[in-house]
């Protein structure tokens, strides 16, 4: 079993007949994802790519047995199209839009508490469990199945790791991107849940960066429960200048709250083994892997 | 967006916030005739630039009567202000805000914000405003307190009774409060606020609350939807390049150093930037293309940091993705190289989607570059051809 996907899912796509969801569902059902439909309101009924299209989310998800969805839809739209599929009792929804305004992810938020679905994003690449599927629009190629789950922030630096770590002889259970954006739904140290309970995930690697609290969150979680997985960090950004945005929505320092330090001395007081730098990762996590023995 | 006070005032005033009396001026006449409206011996003259820390860099003062307003103001206008937030740059002051002096009989702070790892609104507040509430703050000096309000779309009465109650507000104070911040909550949804601060807010000596600064940031990717709030953008507060950047779809930081960074990605340009420095080079920038940028829009990068005269060497960090693969990239530093007429080392790391195929676009550009396999070799060889060119 690998987390959150697997050869059971069944996969909608949201916002299908667009460019971008043209292009990353073609590349997904290449990689061996079961996609079984899209939805894009007042196409229903047509078929795009030889699979249906629906108006709506729940019509869509009664009518193939969807259990994952993508989201592609543009941000004026997009929040309406997560909560729709919340709505729609959808177990997993990836949101790749990037861009989507701050208050309508407050709104995205409220409408998960109490529900079963998990979301992923928005402004993430999505979820790769190499050799099973691939929900989201990162390059393939490089990744090799694996132990190793990997929680991102990130997803170039992802895609960097992935290299590393399969480079390393180890592979990937899961990679999973967080999401760029401050207000997002799944959060790091929830995903280092799933991921600690996962049979398939011998050790997990964690891409963080400047901002927020999420890798504090994480940290604090982590000082709490046993394990005997090992978990390694890369922090980014120990060198950005403070008050400034660099490149992420949520990428920023705030008088000294979120900086790299902070996050690098919480999560070593937690056990948590640190990659000096972003090209040392995936020895740092073989290294960690081969003295548990 | 960060917008001006003098903005940020009028469009809150509608919903119930009180301000003092004014209006805002470009030249010191009028400023001095905006005084001269006035009711009241004190004048405030307050110049208005995105930064906070304005009082202590003289930035505000408290003139009597018009002609030293108009003073006060030809003192500022035009003038280069540095404080603790704007950067040894500095900001140009082009307008100054005129209000009627207020004696504040207590100073208060009260802020509306997201928080980020509950996903609420927030509303925060403490019974102590003025200049120095984050110090104190930080101390324990002054107790800061938070009332998570949801989505922002229900008021909570109840809850924000209580809250008004705590910042020691009582009779018709704690009403007056209680409304404003009913009305508070409701502008920064309809606006698509990320921040409303008020401080300080004051209590005036006839019991009414006033605000005497607020600083309010609009959300950038919720601009779409007001049209009439993006007009507020002020372009001469953003800085040039910086405009150039965000209209080519990068993310740029202009910083002090020799060492020009490029990476397709926050994460790998933060991660870039950091391996530059404990190869002990210096980052001349950071610089981040986004997935949604062309090939002519990662040229105009490029043209970035060819035109900084800093600029010794370049570190180009690609790991191609899904959306953006590496020839996209080399295409972009191929349009730029044959423009240019600067000829600086390329360090360059290609690894991903069509690693190969950069590699083959750049040979046909005639572009010369210096190949690394990984992304330590190619900062500190970064770091060592700046080094050597100075």
């Amino acid at each position: 079993m690998s987390v959150f996907l697997d050869r059971d899912t069944r996969v909608l796509c949201q916002g299908m007949t667009g460019w971008a969801g043209t292009h990353h569902v073609t590349r997904m059902m290449e990689y061996g994802t079961h996609v079984v439909g899209g939805v894009t309101p007042g196409k229903g009924g047509r078929s795009h790519l030889n699979l249906p299209v629906y108006d709506r989310v729940a019509d869509a998800r009664r009518e193939t047995g969807a259990n994952a969805s993508i989201v592609f839809v543009p941000p004026p739209h997009a929040a309406a199209a997560m909560i729709e599929a919340i709505e729609a009792e959808m177990p997993l929804v990836v949101t790749v839009t990037e861009r989507v305004p701050t208050l309508d992810m407050v709104r995205v938020r409220d409408a998960l508490k109490g529900g079963r679905t998990i979301l992923v994003g928005a402004n993430s690449q999505g979820i790769l469990v190499p050799g099973v599927g691939k929900l989201g629009v990162m390059a393939t190629g490089s990744e090799r199945p694996g132990g190793i789950g990997i929680i991102s922030r990130s997803a170039s630096l992802t895609s960097e790791v992935v290299a590393q770590i399969s480079a390393a002889k180890l592979g990937q259970s899961t990679t999973v991107g967080v999401g760029g954006d401050a207000i997002h739904g799944i959060r790091m140290r929830e995903c280092l849940e799933l991921f600690l309970d996962d049979a398939d995930t011998e050790g997990v690697v964690l891409i963080g960066e400047i901002g927020g609290t999420e890798e504090e969150e994480v940290a604090e979680f982590i000082s709490g429960v046993r394990t005997s997985k090992p978990i390694v960090a890369l922090i980014v950004g120990r060198e950005a200048p403070p008050e400034r945005r660099m490149g992420h929505a949520g990428a920023l320092t705030l008088g000294g709250k979120g900086d790299a330090a902070g996050k690098i001395k919480a999560l070593e007081a937690a056990g948590v083994r640190i990659a000096s730098s972003a090209h040392l990762v995936g020895e740092t996590i073989r290294q960690a892997l081969a003295e548990r023995g | 967006m960060k917008i001006h006070e003098f903005q940020a005032k009028k469009l809150l005033a509608p919903y119930g916030l009180r301000v003092p009396d004014g209006g805002v001026a470009i030249t010191s006449r009028e400023a001095g005739e905006i005084a001269g409206r006035l009711d009241g011996r004190g004048v405030m003259v307050k110049a208005q630039i995105h930064a906070g820390g304005r009082k202590h860099a003289g930035g505000i003062q408290r003139v009597d009567g018009p002609e030293a307003a108009e003073a006060a103001a030809n003192q500022l206008l035009g003038r280069v202000l540095t404080t603790a937030q704007t950067g040894p740059e500095g900001l140009t002051v082009r307008r100054v805000l005129v209000e009627s002096a207020i004696t504040a009989v207590r100073e208060l702070h009260l802020a509306l914000l997201i928080d980020s790892s509950s996903g609420e609104l927030t509303l925060i507040g403490s019974a102590k405003g003025g200049a120095d509430i984050e110090e104190q703050a930080a101390s324990g000096a002054v107790r800061v307190n938070q009332l998570r309000l949801g989505a922002g779309r229900e008021a909570r009465p109840d809850a924000v009774a209580q809250f008004v109650a705590d910042l020691a507000l009582d009779g018709a104070l704690h009403a007056q409060a209680c409304a404003l911040i009913d009305g508070l909550q409701q502008a920064f949804v309809e606006l698509d606020a990320s921040l409303i601060e008020i401080n300080p807010l004051a209590v005036t000596e006839a019991g009414t609350l006033m605000a005497l600064d607020v600083k309010m940031v609009l959300d950038d990717n919720a601009l779409f939807r007001h049209g009439d709030l993006a007009a507020l953008r002020d372009e001469d507060e953003t800085d040039l390049v910086d405009l150039q950047a965000q209209r080519h779809q990068l993310n740029y930081v202009q910083l002090d150093g020799d060492i020009g960074m490029v990476a397709n990605g926050a994460g790998l340009g933060l991660a870039t930037l950091d391996m530059v420095v404990a190869a002990k080079g210096r980052p001349a920038n950071f610089m981040d293309i986004r997935t949604t940028a062309k090939s002519l829009d990662i040229a105009h990068g490029f043209r970035l940091l060819l035109d900084n005269p800093s600029t010794r060497a370049i570190l180009i960090n690609v790991h191609g993705g899904g959306m953006q693969p590496c020839d996209t990239i080399a295409e972009g530093l191929g349009i730029a190289m044959r423009r240019t007429g600067r000829s600086l080392p390329l360090v360059v790391r290609l690894a991903g989607n069509n690693a190969d195929f950069a590699r083959s676009r750049l040979r046909n550009f005639g572009c010369a570059v210096i190949d690394c396999p990984d992304m330590w070799t190619a900062a500190a060889k970064a770091v060592a051809l700046a080094g050597k060119g100075a």
